[in-house]
């Protein structure tokens, strides 16, 4: 066994053969863990001790002949999402210390297959931020190159998944948080549409976007865990009711018959050129396996952004609110009335990409402005949605980048907020429209980084996205192929 | 000059459900602090709201009662502002679609039925409550997340004592349907106040102010009634009145600036993205019309019409549900309404005062004080037998007819036995018998309280009068 490279899907069957215990699992990987954290600071918080009896306590379940989907499964978990009893800190200074009650929804449901939850990943301070450079526990690194940023904000699951040190993990996703990072990581990351995966328990970034889902070393993966999670829940109104595909729909080997659209809005000229090269390659490969490809137009597409940095920092000054020193997480010191403790945790305990995040949100939503930000953005988001509507009609899923560019240098857009902004151009629009989205590896670029590609299916119809990256990955020659592919 | 003053209410009053708006922790009031809470309404990071559904069933029989259009579609909205009683720092509440939109609640002010018309009636979760200990302060969140129905009248009440009509009409209406207990003391329902002043004549409204803190019916009155003096002597001063928010203090019994138009919140409201629009078929609309009970006013007519009450009657026993569902139901099953009203006028009530109790603690059921009442009727009990028995009824229990008979209290008419109790009390009270011929006639009543008394209360005290006449005349 090699933990460095082995798919949860090959290490569950190499529990259900005996190759190995979940425990031997764990070990290994805490043994990486270890090792190579220092460097990458994928991790922010492990129980090895509570890992460990995790495991055992699985091993001893199978040992009396109980079986579970995922029983014996080590995950690792983005510090947003509560695992009882585990840090949920968010990677702020503001939660420092706070220990979840009790379990997502999505957790409480992995716990139930069997899951063993490893430990807390890094990430950019409650989600905002495209690199994990916003983290208050330091950045984290690509494992790939670490000069270069894992991408964000769920860097520090798409490190671990590709450092050998986690063998798939959880992440959140409100504009390209779990797709930029997989990508530039070289990992399978997954966005199950909106409604989905019950939001209960992930701690709140911007409501209307959030949505949990996965970074794994294969597509199958993807799968697996997204049936575990996925359904509707009473504690997240949000949720729907709607049927799951058919897991064999997601399993697909071909694309005869499938429609994939190519969007012009997302290959404008500043893409950079190996990453166009990647995705048009792709595009070949959806041809040879069958599928039609067309190109299409997303008009509104322009404006995603702009929509996007209205509404998630609306909806995030009234979530973050609720941090204030009064119950729970850091309390400043010395205060004199309560707005004196309000100023002076939150000053304290925010760091400035989330303050920034939060002023934003307060100035769109203040009396006066409400009409010309939010409620314009609203109405653009309307657009964008019904763009993707449109295109749905005629195609069964979009072709189209992650990231303008390969993982970028450490540092390189810190001091540039609007820079690091756009490199969730392409991914934000999955998010403002409700729809599911995979990024998949494709290729490895001169420099040694990942290219990937993005699938972007309509809502509810995990099946065209998961499908279609299946039947890729397979024509690539399974979930290590792309590493051997050039652009 | 003469002034008038426009007076508009903003009532929370609390829903009566079992749980709170978006958790399944209990709605019950009291217990120890922080002890009906969870990570719902405490604002933990991850939690969401799921909404009761009761909750928005009573708002919406609410407006159904009041004759306001129920929205099909109706968002929920954050209304943010920090405080420490305030678990999220947003309350989750509605702002430009609400539950439900104008109607208007009947009361009587100035002898005549007034109409006052409500601009809109919307669902929101009440906050904690704090409480400050020298140098420090606590917050006790089990309040927290109970929903709150905020009903605002549009500013056409016209005194204090106007004011103070409505909310006695609309905490008889929300405890008549089941929807709030309405009961002040523990804050069931909470009011703020939009108060202006103008000369008489002008038709522009003056510069309001609003007052905040009004948790008693007194407190009401006693605010409205020094702002509008206050506004008065500004008014009359030549000064202008500033439009800001004030607080009462029923200690002092005045108000006090609170904070400037200039100072005003922006709650920054937005749509609650953790929340579906509510939607309310027309099906569910016409099942809560079922539920509307009989109304107040509805009742009243009702009692008057079908039992002969007079009006008086009508609106004592209409007053309160309980009440008036008791005397209905006695009131069906016995030949003499009137003397039901009385009964429960009189003693059902005073009994109830008393005790501290409703009727729903005590064992008598409707049947049985409409025996007993038969039982007066049939002239087989004298009144204070009965109402003895009344007493032992409310008390412990008991059939009225199985009583008289275990007890011996059926009232003797027998000529024999009344003769005879009434020459002992002629022969060992010559004094009253003197009296009474010299001309003190009260004298006979004392000596019909003997042959009472020799009965042991169960002479027809009308027979005994005549017998004892019938002896003293010779
Ligand atoms: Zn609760």
């Amino acid at each position: 066994m090699d933990t460095a490279s082995v798919t949860l899907g090959e290490a569950l069957a190499g529990l259900d053969r005996g190759d190995w215990s979940s425990e031997e699992l764990v070990s290994d990987l805490l043994a990486r863990i270890e090792a190579g954290n220092g460097a990458l600071n994928a991790y922010l918080d492990v129980d090895a001790d509570d890992a460990l009896s995790q495991a055992r306590a699985a091993d001893r379940q199978r040992a009396r002949g109980e079986r579970a989907p995922l029983l014996g499964a080590p995950l690792a978990v983005k510090d947003n999402i509560n695992v009882a009893g585990q840090s949920c800190a968010c990677a702020s200074r503001i939660l420092e210390g706070y220990k979840a009650p009790c379990d997502a929804t999505a957790i409480a449901r992995l716990r139930r297959e069997g899951a063993v939850f490893l430990g807390r990943t890094n990430m950019d301070e409650f989600a905002m931020g495209s690199s994990t450079e916003y983290s208050a526990r330091g950045p984290a690194r690509n494992p790939r190159n670490p000069d270069c940023v894992p991408g964000g904000s769920s860097g520090g699951s798409a490190a671990a998944v590709a450092a050998g040190m986690a063998l798939a993990a959880l992440g959140s996703d409100t504009g390209g948080s779990i797709r930029q990072p997989a990508a530039f990581c070289g990992c399978v990351g997954f966005k199950p549409s909106y409604g989905r995966v019950s939001r209960y328990g992930l701690t709140a970034f911007a409501s209307s976007l959030d949505q949990i889902g996965s970074l794994t070393r294969g597509v199958d993966d993807a799968t697996r865990l997204f049936f575990s999670m996925a359904g509707p829940d009473a504690r997240d109104a949000t949720t729907v009711t709607l049927p799951l595909p058919a897991p064999e729909a997601c399993r697909r080997e071909d694309l005869k018959g499938v429609v994939i659209g190519v969007p012009k809005e997302y290959f404008p000229s500043a893409l950079a050129p190996d990453v166009r090269a990647a995705v048009l390659a792709a595009a070949e490969t959806c041809r040879a396996l069958g599928a039609e490809t067309r190109d299409i137009s997303l008009p509104h597409t322009e404006y995603a952004m702009a929509v996007y940095y209205i509404v998630a920092p609306a909806e995030a000054s009234a979530n973050l609110a609720r941090f204030d020193g009064v119950r729970y997480g850091r309390r400043a010191a010395g205060a004199t009335s309560p707005m004196d403790l309000y100023c002076r945790t939150r000053s304290e305990g925010f760091g400035r990409e989330v303050k920034r995040r939060i002023l934003l949100g307060a100035y769109v939503l203040s009396s006066g402005y409400y009409d010309a930000y939010y409620l314009s953005a609203q109405k653009a988001r309307t657009l964008i949605r019904d763009d993707f509507t449109a295109a749905f009609r005629d195609c069964d899923a979009i072709l189209a980048p992650v990231t303008p560019s390969a993982a970028f240098r450490m540092g390189e857009k810190t001091e540039d907020p609007v820079q690091m902004y756009l490199t969730d151009v392409f991914t934000a629009t999955a998010n403002l429209a409700g729809l599911c989205a995979l990024s998949l590896p494709c290729a490895m670029n001169a420099d040694g980084l990942p290219l990937a590609a993005q699938l972007i299916g309509p809502a509810f119809r995990e099946d065209a996205v998961l499908g279609a990256a299946a039947a890729l990955e397979r024509a690539w020659g399974g979930p290590t192929g792309w590493m051997g592919r050039r652009a | 000059m003469t002034y008038e003053a426009r007076i508009g209410l903003e009532v929370h009053v609390q829903l009566k459900t079992r749980s709170k708006m978006f958790c399944a922790c209990s709605a019950e009031f009291g217990d120890e602090p922080n002890t009906r809470v969870c990570p719902v309404c405490l604002g933990y990071p991850g939690a969401m709201p799921a909404m009761n559904r009761e909750a928005v069933e009573l708002t919406a029989l609410t407006g159904l009662m009041v004759g306001a259009q129920v929205a099909p579609l109706s968002v929920f909205a954050r209304k943010s502002y920090f405080y420490p009683d305030m678990p999220k720092n947003y309350q989750i509440s509605q702002y430009d679609r609400p539950l439900c939109i104008g109607g208007a609640v009947a009361i009587e002010w100035e002898g005549r039925e007034k109409l006052v018309g409500l601009t809109r009636i919307h669902l929101e979760e009440d906050v904690g409550k704090s409480s400050h200990f020298g140098t420090s302060s606590g917050v006790d969140f089990n309040r927290a997340g109970i929903p709150l129905m905020e009903i605002v009248t549009e500013p056409v009440l016209t005194a204090p004592e106007e004011a103070d009509a409505f909310l006695q009409a609309l905490r008889q209406m929300v405890r008549y349907a089941g929807v709030s207990d309405g009961n002040m003391e523990r804050g069931n329902i909470r009011c703020d106040a939009n108060c202006s002043v103008r000369l008489r004549g002008e038709t522009a409204l003056g510069a309001k102010t609003e007052i905040k803190n009004l948790n008693t019916f007194k407190g009401v009155l006693a605010a409205l009634r020094y702002e509008i003096r206050r506004q008065q002597d500004v008014l009359a001063a030549g000064g202008r009145v500033a439009m800001e928010t004030r607080r009462w203090d029923g200690e002092t019994g005045t108000t006090a600036s609170m904070r400037s138009k200039e100072e005003a919140h922006d709650y920054r409201y937005f749509p609650e993205p953790d929340l579906m629009p509510v939607a309310m078929a027309p099906e569910q609309l016409a099942a809560l019309q079922a539920r509307i009970p009989e109304l107040p006013r509805a009742r009243r007519e009702r009692f008057c019409r079908d039992y002969g009450l007079p009006a008086y009657d009508s609106e004592v026993l209409a007053a309160d549900k309980a009440v008036a569902d008791f005397f209905d139901e006695t009131a069906r099953v016995s030949d003499n309404p009137k003397a039901v009203s009385n009964w429960m006028m009189t003693e059902v009530l005073a009994k109830l005062a008393e005790t501290g109790r409703t009727l729903a603690e005590t064992p008598v059921a409707p049947r049985q004080l409409a025996e007993l009442i038969a039982l007066v009727d049939r002239g087989q009990i004298n009144m204070p037998t009965a109402k003895s028995l009344f007493a032992t009824m409310f008390d412990k229990g008991g059939d009225p007819v199985a009583l008289v008979e275990q007890e011996g209290l059926a009232q003797v008419s027998s000529a024999d036995d009344i003769g005879a109790w009434a020459r002992q009390a002629v022969e060992e009270n010559p004094k009253s018998v003197a009296d009474y011929r010299s001309g003190k006639k009260a004298a006979l009543q004392f000596l019909v309280g003997q042959v009472m008394r020799r009965s042991r209360g169960r002479a027809h005290p009308q027979k005994a009068a005549e017998a004892l006449e019938e002896l003293l005349k010779g």
